[in-house]
């Protein structure tokens, strides 16, 4: 072998290692972020702590019950908002693939997925906390409301599309109305993909932070109000983490370890359950 | 239903056919009437349901439509007292109610570009990886399902993790180099901005690379080509403005990521002096000071970089997905 | 004399400005089996779906003229009412893949909202799916997913479905161009049995099919109804030339 072509397949070899090694090396802050958490995190929380509210400055002790009742409120608002206007809207877009209205509506679905949380955050302070008079639970639930809707939108149509048009088609031949078709026949046969994207969107919003600063706001209290400040755990960890005390900042390790722990628990979950649902076509 | 045709022309037939009418007899005049009813409420059931459809569809258009309109109305006093010289007045004062939005401006731009480069050689590699050395198998999938958790972890456990790790690493590092050793900055938000990105980049730049015909690549590996010749000569030109917009998608999120920046940026108005030096973005500055701003041009001025924020993802993410719409569509 | 179930005066269909059906005017006696013949694009799938009204499903499909069942016009009446009496069988099997065996056949009562007696069901079901011999294969399995058949009982589990609905006439669209040879005799065979109580409008693109499972036959051409008559005539004595040229092969 001629040493120009030794030197080109070992060029290859070279860039295939090197390719090999950044791919992998993507693995290791995720991981290292992991195992530190994990570490931080795990001998902070116990009993006391996921049913104690959090204790003023200076004293040890106190948990995070306020923030776990808050996210799970704050996020089970904001689902029963977003997921029935976003699997309907999947639906329209599925359902009207050339229509004008549709186009522009997709457009938008598109342009509100890159919308930066913040702005979707002040555009709901002046929406639903300056009319109101205050901070509330609600206007963070309907802020993240705002952040699910492209997701479970786009995870809808993208499923729907996919159905072949024989099982319309078998809809319709039995003299079955556009909704029942769409409802009891296309549904159920996507039901797997459009549960992805809603867990996906829970997800998601479970460790958005940045629309609460100015709706949900925080409350060290525990409080089941959703028209008052409420506290939710991304609010927490982000107040804990940057305050000086060392006592707020074990608050805010336990408190990350199990958001962190939820949200990928929430993702990998999300896939096994798509891989097992596949409804045979 | 026309029960009293078919009886004339069954009349003569076999047995089986009689069982046949007896069926339809049973559901006879009483019956047929009710489910004409039923036919008739599901029809106009239909009718509701494509009209709420479309109101949905349309409800789109008016959020979308909504936000922009409210950025903008609330910027007004913003515009009207600063004018458009606000974006690059190089001052931020509130106490001296002087505002200049170009520290943020610079800041931004900064941390995203220079994450944006940080990050790109580990989501290229990651599309060429899964897309061209191995496909299918466990670990690929491992693999891509993993860097597919990067996107998952919460912006603000990035912050304080940055907070905790590394940004002491960083200010060890600022001392050998002999700097002030902040550890916080610019270069520590791009840092954990790389790692936030990788992810669009790397699933589109993989999907993109994975349409790439192979008989094209077969063309050159026939001609005796080595399978990295195949990548940098064939697969790379064919998906090149593929990969241009997963760029341009990762841009994206940098651009309007805000927590975790927000917690290791060091948060002041200055001109960051280099890359070391502490900053703010548009993102971070607005999650500072919304809830602070207490008179009304503080707050429009902030709404106003929450405008700009909005129309520079907006325009970036429309290229993006124009760019991919053209892929999958050939 | 027979009654006429189905007319069609001046009947057209379109695809946007693609014109392809041109005004096809017939006459579908009751209790009979038409097959309607014709080289692939000549309009004959998309008459079969402008009987039912499933072609204007199609965005930019539209149709003009007019069908007549039992003298009333289907293009007049609203496409469920239309559908509930006039049932189809598609080209390839389509069961409803997330319902089972039983719930298939039942699916135009279940998934329209239909309140039936759990009896009532259950004499539809064993009925229906007597009435395509699939009846004994099945009844052990009846909560199994209908995915599970074979192609040729899927078929026939959705004939079973389209009968269940007692309709007056069941349109079939080349019903067995998906299936083996075996399964596609078992369905042959089913049209002389389902004639008793149904007219069947049968649209094949095979010749012998044609010849082998109905009364009368039509043959369409470019969109055209060049030729309609009792089969046997069809296939000895055609009357055009394009429909001789047809049936002897010179051009499909």
């Amino acid at each position: 072998m001629s040493t120009k072509i030794k030197y080109r397949i070992g060029k290859s070899g070279v860039f295939q290692g090197l390719t090999i090694a950044f791919a992998f090396a993507c693995v290791i802050p995720l991981i290292a972020i992991l195992l530190y958490i994990i570490k931080a995190g795990a001998t902070k929380i116990n009993w006391h702590f996921l049913t104690n509210v959090p204790k003023p400055v200076g004293e040890s002790g106190g948990g995070i019950a306020n923030a776990l009742l808050g996210s799970m409120l704050i996020i089970l608002l904001a689902s029963i908002i977003a997921i029935p206007i976003g699997i309907l809207c999947g639906i329209f877009l599925s359902e009207n693939k050339k229509s004008k209205l549709a186009y522009w509506s997709r457009l938008c679905v598109d342009v509100l997925q890159g919308i930066p949380s913040i702005v979707i955050g002040i555009v709901a302070y002046f929406w639903l906390v300056k009319p109101f008079g205050g901070f509330s639970a609600i206007s963070g639930s309907i802020a993240l409301a705002i952040m699910m809707l492209p997701i479970v939108i786009r995870s809808t149509e993208e499923t729907l599309k996919l159905l072949p048009d024989s099982l319309r088609e078998a809809g319709y031949a039995l003299g079955l109305p556009f909704h029942r078709v769409i409802l009891k026949v296309i549904v159920p046969c996507g039901v797997s993909g459009i549960l992805s994207g809603v867990m996906l969107s829970v997800a998601r919003i479970a460790g958005e932070t940045a629309p609460l600063l100015f709706t949900a706001f925080g409350n060290p209290y525990l409080s089941t109000d959703m028209r008052k400040p409420m506290q939710s755990l991304p609010l927490l960890i982000f107040n804990y983490a940057t305050s000086p005390y060392n006592d707020w900042h074990d608050l805010a390790w336990g408190a990350s370890m199990i958001l962190l722990v939820w949200v990928l628990l929430l993702n990998i979950f999300t896939k096994l359950i798509t891989r097992k649902w596949k409804v045979q076509l | 239903m026309n029960t009293s045709s078919l009886d004339n022309t069954l009349i003569t037939r076999n047995e089986d056919a009689l069982r046949v009418i007896s069926l339809t007899e049973a559901a006879a005049v009483p019956k047929a009437t009710k489910r004409e009813k039923h036919t008739y409420r599901q029809i106009g059931s239909e009718r509701n349901f494509r009209r709420t459809l479309t109101a949905i569809g349309a409800a789109m258009i008016a959020l979308v439509l909504g936000i922009f309109i409210t950025l903008i109305i609330e910027s007004i006093p913003s515009i009207k007292s600063l004018g458009i010289g606000y974006l690059w007045g190089k001052t931020w004062d509130p106490v001296r109610d002087i505002y200049g939005a170009y520290p943020f401006l610079i800041g931004t731009l900064l941390t995203s570009f220079l994450a944006l480069f940080i990050s790109i050689p580990f989501s290229f590699a990651v599309a060429i990886f899964l897309g061209e050395y191995y496909p299918t198998g466990w670990l690929p999938n491992l693999l891509k399902n993993t860097v597919e958790l990067i996107a998952a972890v919460p912006s603000v456990i990035y912050g304080f993790w940055g907070l905790a790790v590394l940004v002491p690493i960083v200010r060890s590092f600022e001392n050998k180099i002999g700097i002030e050793p902040a550890g916080i900055g610019i270069f520590t938000s791009s840092l954990i901005l790389a790692v936030m990105i990788i992810p669009y980049a790397a699933s589109l730049g993989r999907s993109m690379i994975q349409m790439v015909p192979s008989n094209l690549k077969e063309a050159a590996y026939s001609l005796g080509a080595t399978r990295w010749e195949v990548i940098r000569s064939v697969s790379l030109p064919y998906v090149k403005s593929g990969l241009f917009a997963g760029v341009l998608l990762s841009l994206g999120r940098a651009l309007g990521e805000t927590m975790a920046v927000t917690m290791v940026i060091g948060n002041t108005s200055l001109i960051p002096k280099n890359i070391f030096a502490p900053g703010n973005t548009m993102a971070s500055v607005i999650a500072n000071e919304f809830t602070e701003a207490d008179h009304p041009v503080y707050l429009s001025a902030l709404i106003e970089l929450g405008l700009v924020l909005f129309l520079v993802t907006f325009v970036i993410n429309l290229i993006g997905k124009k760019v991919i719409q053209r892929y999958t569509n050939e | 004399m027979e009654s006429t179930i189905i007319k069609s005066v001046d009947y057209n269909a379109y695809f946007g400005t693609n014109h392809v059906v041109k005004n096809v005017n017939i006459e579908i006696p009751k209790n009979n089996v038409i097959a309607v013949m014709g080289p692939s694009g000549c309009g004959k799938t998309t008459f079969l779906r402008g009987i039912n009204r499933m072609h204007e499903l199609i965005p930019g499909a539209t149709a003009k003229g007019q069908i007549l069942l039992n003298n009333e016009d289907v293009l007049e009446m609203h496409p469920i009412f239309v559908r509930l009496k006039i049932g189809m069988v598609f080209q390839r099997p389509n069961p409803f893949p997330n319902l089972s065996i039983y719930d298939n056949v039942i699916a135009g009562y279940k998934l329209n909202g239909i309140k039936i007696s759990k009896a009532e069901k259950d004499r539809i079901v064993e009925h229906s799916l007597t009435r395509v011999a699939l009846w004994n294969e099945v009844k052990d399995s009846l909560t199994k997913k209908g995915s599970f058949l074979s192609g040729g009982q899927q078929q026939r589990l959705c004939i079973a479905r389209a009968v269940a609905m007692e309709p007056e006439v069941l349109l079939f669209d080349e019903p067995t161009s998906a299936l083996d040879p075996i399964s596609t005799s078992t369905v042959e065979e089913l049209f002389h049995e389902l004639k008793s109580n149904y007219t069947l409008i049968i649209v094949t693109h095979n010749m012998q099919q044609a010849a082998r499972v109905s009364d009368k036959t039509a043959f369409f051409y470019m969109g055209e109804l060049i030729e309609y008559d009792d089969t046997k005539q069809m296939f000895t004595n055609p009357t055009d030339t394009r429909t001789q040229n047809y049936i002897t092969g010179r051009f499909s």
